[in-house]
């Protein structure tokens, strides 16, 4: 794989930890706090069900190593989950402790911390099955769910070629995730493990362009979709296609790579999701005079999480209710304002613009996060693969599509949700395509 | 000035010191110096670490045992009797006992096992002006080489020999400090107890090997790539010292004024020993962990225990708890408790749920959702079979657009599915739930009526022999 590159300087500084990793005597003091839970609560929260007292115990004896491996049987991301989860509305959330009247254990600091450990002794990925086996198993995409998947497979001895358009592997953990939460080179550094397994990645390969969905399925015996979503939707309204508009994951990555490294002026961000929160911080850090996001709804309609709104509030991102932008204006080339017009809510919860209510507010740069559209085009290609509301449907419990030598997982399946969802649909896709493999080849 | 109840003063076998609280014969009062600041900082007497012919010390001397992030819950060190000259030590009880005539001065003695080297010692630490004389017959590391300290101690022969040898002598009272290092205390007691001791106290350190380093491969203390064992001490060995003390103190041919010693940092331990008969308490660990100053809270929390308790004095409560420890045989077979988990404290942490499973008798239940099936182990899913169920949950991540919460209809703040229920049909009422729940109070053990008059297990059998039995 490509070295991987060290960050720009001004993004290192611009975006510190937001979760500073324990020292060890502090994880050692934090890990005794642990109850050790009998079945417990945040193993069951968890989508990849870590055995969260295990590892946790395990940082209490000091056996570190043991940490770590008893946390990527369970979840071969556990590096970055334990920076990017919603620890909160997962394993922390359901911590028993909650209602001893005292803080939650933090989990996701501990697997941070025995993750670390593990690097920093260059710890490897373990195989669980010695044997190569022949079958082959192509992996669209390479974010989340089918790095999952592929070290899945991988570590039981298939072969597993791992295809991805853009030059980096990690899709939204490598591009997407808020640099104070995840920086680029953790998510590479992580991906890396799983191509030291074996796992081959082709990147710059645009599935229906360099390389067609029929040559893959000639030359493959499963195909694994965990392509996630398309490109985000853009802002339809006269002036949204200025160059001073920019969708929010692109804005994201621009900055993760280090193409942006400051902004100039105020910035409006449309939307009340994660990603708008993230693109709203980022802006503020990146030196926005101003961040301004816009809803068209209210804060209790927002799907961005409680403390997302609370961590944009403390960035200084103000926040915009019941606004809808309806234009774009521009002084000559630099952009200058975004035209709203005001919304209420009708008691039966319908929305309506309020006539006569538009308004300015300035600005130089507007990123919309408005959701992204499903990659239609190419779920077409994939004979006989159902969809249903422009997501594949699966079968939960094994993500097998309607055409049994196709398997779905992440964005593309759920909608778009979080990091480890993904990892979970991919560890149980990969488990699930090995049991069926060896079913049918024993 | 007044003395306001409660009255916490003690005349201990004829030693009159303010309070019950005594440093210990250790580091803490290694020198006039810093005795004096003890008894500046409230502490009631000082027994001088032990003196005799001057030895050398090694470094270094103390390892500890840590346990679940808290420091030093067992203690342990190598260190021997007093490595300061003879003379100082005594020129220094002189000066001490000069400035705190009301505070207990008690020299701590250690001499090769002749009765001259014994009466001229005597008669030293009584002419610098010590109150009360102290034998360490129980420090069981390097002394007990030479044929002291534990190796006196361990032979009631000796303890009763050299005890008669300082009584020849000694005109204030004399103590004789047990070793734990024995397989029956109450041995030595008997013996210094016949050769004339007017009181005791216990226990001293307990033989330990604290630990090993699993990178050198080194025990600790560490003295230049070896160890040795040592005397272990601290919180760790209470209930050992509350167990000998009672023993002492409950055989009337053993029983004399005791001096309690053994993992005291707090006024509830010492409270405990009183409650065994102790008359005064001797602290080491705790003031070597904290400083002098711990002892402000000893007077004031035991001052307070007792005016709530209505006890004027030690004397109205010491002993009080020795005739609650009896033989097994004689405890009542018909007594019955059974567990009671509070849902509305239950957190759901399950621990005794697990606890009864593998170390009990598997009769604490997650089935309240499915419905409760009291009776054998056979009825019910078993620990491995619940993890099971949850491992194959799908969960995912809650967004709150997507999954709207649902409507809790929990009775409970812990999801009813994670309280445990007890099965009382098979209860054994071993209380073991009760010590794993880290929830105060939520794990009540409650006594069930068997309608059965009280029976021991002596009673049970005498019945049987004599033929009354069923």
């Amino acid at each position: 794989m490509r070295k991987i590159t060290p960050q720009v300087a001004e993004i290192v500084e611009r975006f510190p930890d937001l979760h500073p990793p324990f020292a060890a005597q502090a994880a050692v003091v934090e890990s005794n706090r642990c109850l050790n839970c009998f079945d417990a609560p945040c193993t069951a929260a968890c989508p990849t069900h870590i055995d969260v007292p295990r590892f946790i115990k395990k940082i209490a004896t000091g056996n570190l190593r043991g940490s770590a491996l008893s946390i990527l049987d369970a979840n071969v991301l556990g590096a970055s989950c334990s920076r990017v989860c919603p620890v909160q509305v997962l394993c922390e959330g359901a911590c028993v402790m909650h209602r001893y009247n005292k803080q939650p254990i933090a989990i996701g600091r501990l697997q941070r911390f025995a993750m670390d450990a593990f690097y920093a002794s260059d710890g490897v990925l373990p195989r669980k099955n010695a044997e190569e086996r022949p079958q082959k198993i192509a992996c669209l995409g390479a974010g989340p769910a089918s790095l999952a998947a592929a070290a899945e497979l991988r570590q039981r001895g298939y072969q597993v070629t791992v295809f991805d358009k853009h030059p980096l592997p990690g899709g939204l953990n490598t591009y997407g995730v808020a640099e104070y939460k995840l920086p680029l080179p953790d998510s590479l550094r992580e991906i890396k493990l799983i191509e030291d397994l074996g796992v081959r990645f082709r990147f710059g390969v645009e599935i229906g362009r360099e390389l067609s969905i029929d040559e893959i399925e000639s030359q493959f015996d499963v195909i694994f979709l965990g392509i996630g979503l398309g490109v985000m939707h853009t802002l339809d309204i006269p002036g949204g296609n200025h160059p001073g508009v920019i969708d929010a994951l692109q804005f994201i990555a621009d900055y993760k790579t280090g193409r942006t490294t400051g902004i100039h002026g105020k910035a409006v961000v449309i939307g009340a999701g994660n990603t708008a929160i993230d693109a709203a911080n980022a802006a503020m850090r990146l030196g926005a005079k101003s961040v301004t996001l816009l809803y068209r709804r209210t804060l209790g309609h927002m799907s961005a999480f409680d403390f997302e709104y609370e961590h944009a509030k403390l960035e200084g991102v103000t926040f915009h209710w019941l606004a809808q932008p309806v234009a774009v204006h521009a002084n000559e080339d630099a952009l200058s304002s975004i035209e709203c017009m005001r919304m209420e809510i009708a008691a039966d919860g319908s929305l309506h613009s309020v006539a006569d209510s538009n308004f300015h507010i300035d600005c130089n740069i507007v990123i919309p996060a408005i959701g992204q559209s499903p990659l239609l085009d190419l779920l077409a290609q994939c004979s006989e693969v159902r969809l249903v509301n422009g997501r594949v449907a699966v079968d939960r419990a094994t993500g097998q599509t309607s055409n049994p030598k196709y398997y779905a997982g992440g964005d593309c399946v759920n909608g778009g949700r979080e990091v480890v969802d993904a990892v979970a649909d991919g560890k149980r896709v990969g488990i699930a395509i090995a049991r069926s493999l060896e079913a049918t080849h024993v | 000035m007044s003395n306001p109840k409660p009255d916490i003063s003690v005349n201990f076998a004829g030693i009159h010191s303010p309070n019950p609280f005594w440093l210990a014969s250790a580091p803490p009062t290694n020198s006039g110096e810093q005795v004096m600041r003890a008894f500046d900082a409230g502490w009631g007497g000082a027994v001088w670490k032990t003196i005799g012919a001057q030895v050398t010390n090694v470094s270094s001397r103390y390892s500890s045992i840590d346990w679940s992030g808290q420091r030093m819950m067992g203690f342990n060190n190598i260190e021997l009797i007093s490595d300061r000259p003879l003379e100082d030590n005594l020129h220094e009880i002189t000066e001490v006992k000069k400035r705190y005539p009301k505070h207990a001065v008690v020299a701590s003695l250690m001499v090769e096992s002749k009765r001259e080297a014994w009466h001229t010692i005597v008669q030293q630490a009584e002419d610098a002006g010590a109150d009360g004389l102290e034998l360490n017959f129980g420090c069981p590391h390097g002394m007990s080489e030479r044929g002291m300290g534990s190796a006196v101690g361990q032979v009631p022969e000796y303890a009763e020999m050299i005890t008669a040898w300082v009584k020849e002598k000694a005109k204030t009272p004399v103590i004789v400090k047990l070793t734990p290092n024995i397989s029956d205390i109450r041995a030595v007691a008997h013996a210094v107890k016949r050769g004339g001791a007017d009181a005791l106290s216990a226990i001293n350190t307990i033989n330990s090997i604290t630990g090993i380093d699993l990178g050198t491969l080194i025990p600790s203390p560490n003295v230049g790539g070896k160890s040795s064992h040592g005397g272990y001490c601290g919180p760790a060995v209470k209930p050992i010292a509350l167990n000998m003390v009672h023993q002492v103190m409950s055989d009337p041919d053993a029983a004399l004024p005791i001096s309690g010693i053994g993992g005291i940092a707090t006024w509830r331990d010492a409270a405990e020993f009183f409650l065994l008969g102790a008359g005064t308490v001797q602290v080491c660990t705790a003031a070597m962990h904290y400083g002098y100053r711990i002892v402000e809270d000893m007077i004031d929390g035991l001052k307070n225990w007792m005016a709530e308790k209505h006890f004027d004095t030690v004397e109205d409560f010491r002993g009080l708890t020795i005739p609650k420890i009896t033989e097994w045989k004689h405890l009542d077979l018909n007594y019955k408790i059974v567990a009671h988990i509070d849902e509305q404290k239950c957190i759901g942490c399950d621990l005794c749920y697990t606890a009864c499973w593998d170390g009990a008798h598997q009769c604490i239940h997650l089935d309240r959702v499915s419905g409760p099936i009291d009776g054998h182990v056979e009825l019910h899913r078993k620990p491995a079979e619940v993890e099971a169920m949850s491992k194959a949950i799908i969960a995912v991540t809650p967004i709150p657009k997507l999954d709207p919460p649902k409507a809790l209809q929990e009775p409970y703040a812990t999801p009813l599915a994670r309280i445990p229920r007890v099965d009382e049909t098979e209860c054994v009422g071993c209380n073991l739930c009760s010590l794993v729940c880290p929830v105060e109070d939520c794990i009540t053990m409650i006594e069930v009526k068997t309608g059965l008059p009280s029976e021991s297990w002596e009673e049970r059998t005498a019945a049987t022999l004599t033929g009354k039995g069923h």
